[in-house]
């Protein structure tokens, strides 16, 4: 009888199918028709290279909306991302790359938007983030039964690892013939090595980043405000506790990290075949890592639109600040030691912006004709 | 107001391009202290051209030494007349030594600040980077020192003014096998590095077909420290010489540990060796040791021995053959823009493809199809903590006419008909190999 | 049999710098039970400084006295302790009752300063005053200031000087360590503040005075390695400084598996370290060297996550 009453209330209070629609779309058509404007209107008019900033801020917000999963909503401590975003970028280049080759037999970018080298590209990127995914949870399910220093150390030496492997494997293939030629495992090795994965389709564009930042934010969004984020940040906050009350900590750690790794792969892929970028192992190590990291905390770990803010401008400093370039890692290192000391929280916290009082005033004097509905 | 939050949310991706505004006005006012953008369309304003260069990080000995050259180069140009009338101005972005960086700053060069050509870089890797971006847009781009054979293979759109590693490696091949007589090599190359890879593969497959043997073969990574492993297998097979194609930031300590082994044989290397550092690093563990390199300081041709000078004059230090192919880079394009009908991308590429016979301090320089250089290449060897010239290796096919009177090959340089005596300081080649061989 | 030789001598001479950076390592984390992620730059900064002072107090040329060497370890020794000192003032002793991510984030954040300012080409005035910089982006040589001879030979491997002074030096400072800690009051404090913070200060122990001296103790054993390791590879290679992190992180790798918090397993697991470095390099492949040490982690802390000598505690809520 109290499961029926509940029921009753449930139903109740649940909002009308019509309503639940709109919810759930309007997101999703606003989002596309902005992506849309970005690539067709917007990125023509602001030129290659602010165009290419633009990606590179989708691709940094990407990394660091994901690590803030593993960071900010369960509190592990994560410093190998890099080598997810490795991983992604070389599964996704390998898979365009020998693709094109064998189906086109060039490896210049085929067919226009939405066209099929661009599907092709698509689908690359799903399957290296995928890729990720796997190896996130081949690198997670040992380390996360462990305390959480040794997942540092642990995703750290993950990092290096990926690295030096990479760093074996041999020269790229150039023609059709030499790729049919070789069998598919030793093919697998023919990704540069130190040179770097070089040659791959210019396929990244304004459309294609700032869709999948769109999924990552709304995936991010939608994950912190329902029952998983929940077991994430109860996690967080206290683990035994969280225990305590039936969460199964060690698979929600292993979830988080799975999808965390699942995004950082598809940035790496995006990274990859963007113009002016080469994959090479050596820019895909701790640095790296470290970087997203300084995105996460600067942000505030746990906030999305907190870690969006600071990817942004950890993305646009360094360019306005060419003449000081050389500062730029001193700065951000004592930013990050300040931030600890005094507001450790970071920017936002585990805050939205719009939570925010000042914002919500704003925004509720800009918008007093919004139609209520209950 | 749940339908309030869920446009929020959709606006929340929108937040980035609030700084873009910030980014875009900023960016006129970085540009400010480079100097006024200009475009290569106006008659009388000064011709663009780009350089990008590890300036800062890991490489930046070579790229503040490529860009010394460059800005040298300039400096003589403009004071005698410039390029078909106007000077040449050049705008300058650090890539920090990554690759990605490289992309970032030649992309601004060109679609930001309109440059016609593009100079760099040193590091294969970040040539390639850089090309790529070249190539998309159709502005030409010169490599001074990247050696890696894959660099210029980007596109139509892609020089280098310098040898490329597979001449390289058989210049050293060459001159181990004749002038040391060494038949049985081993190899220590660097991993992380393309270029040593690269040049190692070169080496070996020359060498095996000039009859050599390559008796081992082992890696290290840049930036390691202990190499006892590798010396110790290297020391088992009894080497006659041992070919190291890494960076010189390297080989002081793999050459102090080497003869701290008990090794005495000879150790070879790469133009990644050239370095005034290079001596300080290694102490007397690199005496008597030799490389391949550009040039030689000691060269008496009029050309090298101006720059030298003018060099000297500005910085107050000898030039390194980095830093003379950075010069010769730049005076190249500058001949090219000249001869060329247009600075439009494709005309101004394809007079630099036509260049021949150019003379360069680092040799006569001759663009092949291949957008490679077709030039000679010295052999130094390191004698009182400086390079000393050996030998000059030609291109195959490139060999001068055997002289007559002179019983050592002793004229420095690549201008094969001058017979002129031996430089101060230049000792006959063979004496120098064969007491190269014997010294420590 | 020269081989298993050379590489048993050089495994100890490497182990022991291992051991001399992990014991910093695992000093501070018993004590406070985080990782100090600047160590390992505590450990370069030893190099550096040593560097800075023998060039600056003019033994470049290589004909220092043997008074140079021992005067330079001491030197660059108590400097690194005093920055070691500063450090937990300033960044780590704020954040002692903070989340243990936050002082880990921390650690980071001092490392990546340390590394980055010491890459500054600039302070034009410390030129003019004649100072060599500390580091910069060109590698330097150190100069000799341990005698480069060769003691003997013994079936075909050279032992030298400057190892078996490695060695020497490095077991001295751990034996003296050793007495410090099991032989003296402060050392008592030093474990019973290891053991429970609270109940040792409820004892009438300066807890704060204990974790600075812990502090300083283990930046002057990194120095001192610092300086060895300087003097065994005289190349110093600053704009590789991922060598010199990695170099940290394979110390830490050590305090781990020894069990971290444990002295004696420090030392032994830096040896251990060096061992498994140097003869996965000498007969597997030289290549995989980091993998080696890495692997051998993961499978510690798989199978015995407490380390070798470590005691597994239970966790009470």
């Amino acid at each position: 009888m109290q499961t029926s009453f509940l029921q009753d209330r449930a139903r109740a209070l649940a909002p009308s199918p019509a309503l639940a629609a709109r919810r759930s779309l309007l997101p999703v058509v606003v989002m596309a028709a902005l992506v849309l404007l970005l690539q067709f209107a917007i990125g023509p008019r602001i030129g290659p290279y602010y165009a290419k900033m633009l990606m590179d801020i989708g691709i940094n917000i990407m990394l660091a909306v994901s690590l803030n999963i593993v960071n900010g909503y369960t509190g592990q401590f994560s410093i190998g991302h890099a080598g997810f975003m490795a991983v992604g970028g070389y599964t996704a280049g390998f898979i365009t790359y020998y693709g094109s080759l064998l189906i086109w037999g060039s490896t210049q970018p085929h067919g226009g938007f939405l066209g099929a080298g661009e599907l092709l590209f698509a689908v690359s990127c799903l399957v290296g983030g995928l890729t990720a995914a796997g190896f996130g949870y081949i690198v997670g399910l040992p380390s996360l039964r462990l305390r959480g220093d040794y997942l540092a150390l642990v995703t750290l030496g993950f990092g290096e690892i990926v690295r030096v492997f990479i760093q074996q494997t041999d020269d790229v293939l150039f023609t059709a013939e030499d790729v049919r030629a070789t069998a598919p495992l030793a093919l697998l090795t023919k990704v540069g090595g130190a040179l770097g994965f070089t040659g791959l389709p210019f396929y990244t564009n304004l459309f294609w980043v700032w869709t999948f930042v769109a999924i990552t934010i709304l995936v991010a969004y939608r994950l912190k405000f329902s029952s998983h984020g929940r077991a994430f940040l109860s996690v967080r906050e206290d683990e035994i506790a969280a225990e305590a009350m039936g969460i199964p900590t060690t698979a929600v750690k292993v979830r988080a990290f799975m999808i965390a790794a699942a995004f950082a792969g598809i940035a790496g892929a995006l990274f990859a075949h963007e113009v002016g970028t080469t994959l090479n192992p050596k820019e895909l190590g701790f640095q790296k890592s470290f970087e997203v990291v300084i995105m996460v905390v600067l942000g505030g770990m746990g906030s999305i639109s907190g870690v969006v803010l600071a990817a942004v401008l950890i993305t646009v400093l360094p360019e306005l600040l060419r003449s000081v370039a050389e500062y730029r890692m001193v700065v951000y290192a004592l930013a990050l030691i300040v931030m600890m000391l005094a507001r450790p929280q970071g920017l936002l916290g585990l805050h939205e912006a719009w939570e925010l009082p000042w914002v919500r005033r704003l925004l509720r004097s800009l918008v007093r004709q919004e139609p209520k509905d209950g | 107001m749940p339908a309030f939050s869920s446009l929020l949310r959709s606006f929340s991706s929108l937040l980035p391009l609030l700084p873009l505004a910030f980014a875009v006005g900023c960016g006129e006012a970085d540009q400010a202290d480079q100097g006024p953008p200009v475009r290569a369309e106006d008659p009388n304003a000064p011709i663009l051209i780009g350089e990008y260069g590890s300036l800062t990080g890991s490489e930046a000995t070579f790229g503040q030494s490529t860009d010394r050259g460059v800005q040298l180069a300039i400096e003589e140009i403009n004071k005698s007349g410039g390029v078909k009338g106007r000077k040449l101005a050049v705008r300058t972005y650090d890539d920090q030594g990554k690759t990605q960086e490289a992309g970032t700053a030649v992309t601004r060069l060109i679609t930001d600040d309109h440059v016609v050509a593009v100079l760099g870089e040193v590091a294969s890797s970040l040539s390639m980077a850089g090309g790529r971006v070249a190539q998309q847009y159709g502005v030409p781009m010169i490599s001074p020192s990247s050696t890696n054979a894959q660099v210029t293979r980007v596109g139509d759109m892609v020089f280098r003014v310098c040898f490329v590693d597979s001449f390289q490696g058989y210049v050293v091949a060459k001159f181990a096998l004749d002038d040391l007589k060494a038949t049985k090599v081993a190899v220590l190359y660097d991993q992380g590095q393309a270029y040593s890879k690269g040049l190692k593969d070169d080496f070996e497959r020359e060498l095996k077909e000039m009859g050599g043997d390559v008796v081992i073969e082992q890696a290290y990574t840049g930036g390691d420290q202990d190499f006892s492993a590798q010396l110790t297998a290297i020391r088992d097979t009894h080497p006659d010489a041992i070919f190291i194609p890494g960076y010189y930031t390297d080989v002081g300590n793999i050459s102090i540990q080497t003869r701290k082994l008990g090794l005495e044989v000879p150790l070879l290397g790469g133009d990644g060796w050239d370095s005034s550092q290079l001596a300080q690093l290694a102490g007397d563990a690199i005496e008597g040791s030799y490389y391949s390199n550009h040039y030689s300081h000691e060269d008496m041709r009029p050309e090298v021995q101006d720059f030298v000078k003018a060099y000297q004059a500005r910085y107050s230090e000898v030039p390194d053959g980095i830093a003379a192919l950075g010069y010769d880079a730049t005076r190249l394009l500058a001949q090219a823009m000249d001869r060329a009908p247009s600075l439009d991308g494709k005309d101004l590429a394809a007079a630099i493809a036509a260049t021949k016979g150019f003379d360069g301090v680092t040799g006569n320089i001759s663009i092949d199809a291949e957008r490679n250089a077709q030039k000679s290449a010295v052999i130094v060897q390191m004698k009182g903590g400086q390079p000393r010239y050996v030998t000059t290796i030609h291109p195959k096919g490139m060999e001068p006419a055997p002289q007559a009177a002179a019983p050592t090959d002793a004229v420095p340089g690549a201008a094969p008909a001058d017979g002129a005596a031996p430089a101060d300081g230049a000792t006959p080649a063979q004496g120098a190999a064969a007491e190269g061989a014997a010294a420590k | 049999m020269t081989r298993l030789l050379q590489t048993l001598m050089d495994g100890v001479a490497v182990g022991s710098l291992y051991a001399l950076i992990a014991l910093g390592y695992t000093m501070v984390y018993g004590i406070l039970k985080f990782i100090n992620f600047a160590h390992g730059d505590i450990f370069m900064l030893g190099a550096w400084l040593s560097f800075t002072l023998a060039v600056s107090l003019g033994w470049a040329g290589g004909d220092a006295p043997w008074i140079a060497g021992p005067l330079v370890l001491i030197s660059s020794m108590l400097l690194c302790g005093l920055i070691g000192f500063i450090i937990e003032r300033l960044a780590y002793r704020p954040l002692r009752d903070a989340p243990r991510i936050n002082v880990l984030i921390t650690a980071i954040g001092v490392s990546l300063f340390i590394e980055n300012l010491g890459q500054l080409e600039p302070f034009p005035f410390l030129k003019k005053l004649g100072v060599a910089l500390p580091f910069g982006t060109r590698p330097q040589r150190m100069p000799t200031l341990l005698p480069d001879a060769t003691l003997f030979t013994v079936l075909g491997v050279q032992v030298k000087l400057v190892d078996v002074l490695v060695i020497g030096i490095s077991l001295a400072l751990m034996a003296a360590l050793q007495y410090l800690i099991f032989g003296t009051k402060l050392g008592r404090a030093m474990r019973a503040v290891s053991h429970d913070p609270r109940t040792a200060s409820l004892m009438g122990i300066n807890v704060d005075r204990v974790v600075s001296f812990t502090f300083v103790v283990g930046s002057m054993l990194a120095a001192a390695a610092g300086f060895l390791s300087a003097e065994k590879y005289p190349s110093l290679n600053q704009p590789a400084h991922s060598t010199w992190i990695l170099l940290g992180l394979k110390a830490f790798v050590a305090a781990v598996i020894g069990g971290i918090g444990n002295v004696r397993g420090a030392m032994a697991g830096g040896l251990l370290i060096g061992m498994v470095e140097l003869f996965g390099a000498a007969y597997l492949s030289p290549q995989l060297r980091d993998v080696y040490v890495f692997s051998l982690l993961i499978v510690v802390l798989l199978v015995r996550p407490e380390g070798l000598l470590g005691k597994a505690t239970v966790e009470k809520v």
